[in-house]
């Protein structure tokens, strides 16, 4: 009989509209979300449907119209180091070698050399790029840039994971590779994961629990929690049978 | 039956070297008129030098494209094509947009009027006629991009993973519109792509390519009726014979 999950980050009936002097537009309507400590929570909605925005606001980057996020019951507004954030246009610093993007953070807060290369050779072995941290990104493959997201994000210690799509720009088949490795590395380095994604069999593959989100202005139509063992497979009936479930309540958002 | 003259597209032997990189080799097949074949292959196995080649992009090192037997020619020979990215010409409507190819083949214009009315009804944009392509999501500027193609009723219409990027809902509509499309127009298409799902769902033939130097590996037969189910047992098998001879990751 499991003990009840400590709660990591808490969205309380966040809102987002952003408004010109023509019109409002409504991203996000009262959104409520508790994440557990380390579980893999996916984000899961169609295309334009806000999650992005709401992505943004719990990373602090940008400000809730209304509600507030919490972290591990503290407040949390503006960017803090403590949530780390992979993004799907991979946003690793061209002009700087693997493991310098990767030291990135420890660098910004003042992290001496040696600690941090140590540091980031670590995660950059984690991710499996051993052997590249002298490469630059034009030198690597989608897959491997979104890696070297990965590693810096960690590498920042945060509290929480936020990934961003981080596998909408990679072909299929990349994808398939990227979901499994993405899964191996949080196994090794537990941490609270929030993962955006609009691809319904990426989301059943990945996620402890997925909340599904309804086309804009965003709000939560459902959680799933699948109850597959991992490593999952995504021909297995029941996979397709949640896959089905969570398709024919999904918006369309042509 | 099988009538020699239902054959529209010939590759022979076609074969790419790129100095030493040997990128095809030796890939040949044929598609018959108004056929819906897919092509998939592991990442990085050529296929976006193989479509290069089919859109006379490049020449072959050797063998050759023949379309009703003689050598592919886009002067001489309708070749459409839809790539991941959308194309709309962002000067033209989206009425426009379709009727553009019928405009650069001097079509009569009874004719084109009657294709465009045909194809914007098919796709559900009769509200959107006059739009354009700024004013419209990526998915609807896409489906005017292949909207277009069509229109065309080509010769061959090359599509180059048109989803790539777009949400998994939206997919299903959009391979669902298509297969609408093509059984109306009656194009013969050859879509490629690295989603082997999306591929069994639409193909009435998949072409498998090998790692480079690429070569038809095998061939599969879907022979499933439509609108076909992801979680129909003979789709999963199809899908997963497939993946299991591509599988990489």
């Amino acid at each position: 009989m499991e003990s009840r999950a400590k709660i990591k980050l808490s969205l309380k009936n966040i809102s987002k509209s952003f408004y010109s002097r023509k019109e409002t537009f409504e991203a996000i309507n009262n959104v409520s979300i508790d994440v557990y400590d380390n579980e893999f929570l996916v984000l899961l909605g169609p295309g334009q449907c806000g999650k992005t925005v709401l992505l943004n606001i719990i990373a602090g980057l940008e400000t809730p119209t209304q509600g507030e996020v919490k972290v591990e019951g503290q407040k949390n507004d503006g960017a803090s180091s403590d949530v780390g954030l992979v993004f799907q246009k991979t946003a690793i610093f061209p002009w700087k070698t693997v493991i310098e993007n990767v030291e990135f953070g420890p660098l910004a807060k003042g992290v001496p050399k040696s600690e941090r290369r140590d540091k980031a050779r670590y995660f950059i072995e984690l991710v499996g790029l051993k052997g590249f941290e002298n490469a630059y990104p034009h030198q690597l493959s989608g897959g491997m840039k979104q890696r070297v997201g990965i590693a810096r994000a960690y590498c920042n210690d945060p509290e929480v994971l936020l990934m961003d799509e981080p596998f909408g720009a990679l072909d299929a088949q990349t994808r398939y590779q990227m979901e499994d490795e993405v899964l191996r590395i949080w196994e090794k380095e537990k941490r609270t994961v929030i993962f955006v994604t609009n691809n319904i069999e990426e989301a059943v593959y990945l996620g402890d629990r997925i909340v599904l989100l309804s086309s804009c202005p965003a709000k939560v139509k459902e959680i799933y929690t699948p109850d597959l063992p991992r490593p999952r497979d995504y021909v297995d009936a029941l996979f397709l049978e949640l896959r089905e479930k969570i398709s024919n309540n999904t918006d369309l958002a042509l | 039956m099988n009538n020699e003259n239902d054959v529209k597209v010939q590759v022979r032997n076609l074969t790419k070297h790129f100095g030493d990189l040997k990128v095809l080799e030796d890939v040949s097949f044929d598609i018959k008129k108004g056929e819906f074949v897919c092509i998939v292959g592991p990442t990085g196995c050529g296929k976006t030098t193989f479509l290069n080649l089919l859109t006379k992009l490049i020449e072959p090192t050797s063998g050759k494209i023949l379309i009703d037997g003689e050598p592919a020619d886009p002067e001489k020979h309708n070749l459409a094509f839809v790539f991941q990215e959308p194309s709309a010409f962002p000067w033209l409507t989206a009425e426009e947009n379709i009727g553009f190819g019928l405009d650069i083949k001097k079509a009569d214009e009874k004719y084109k009027k009657s294709q465009v009315d045909k194809i914007i009804s098919l796709l559900g944009l009769e509200k959107f006629r006059k739009a354009y392509p700024h004013e419209m999501s990526v998915s609807m500027e896409q489906r005017v991009v292949i909207g277009r193609a069509f229109a065309m009723n080509p010769d061959l219409l090359l599509m180059d993973e048109p989803y790539g990027q777009m949400d998994i809902k939206v997919r299903y509509y959009l391979e669902d519109e298509v297969i609408k499309l093509w059984k109306e127009i009656g194009s013969t298409v050859l879509f490629i792509t690295h989603n082997l799902e999306e591929a069994v769902y639409l193909a009435e033939r998949v072409l498998v390519l090998s790692q480079k130097p690429a070569t038809i590996k095998a061939e599969f037969k879907v022979d499933l009726p439509r609108p076909r189910s992801f979680s129909d047992p003979e789709f999963i098998r199809i899908r997963k014979e497939i993946t299991d001879m591509i599988r990489w990751w």
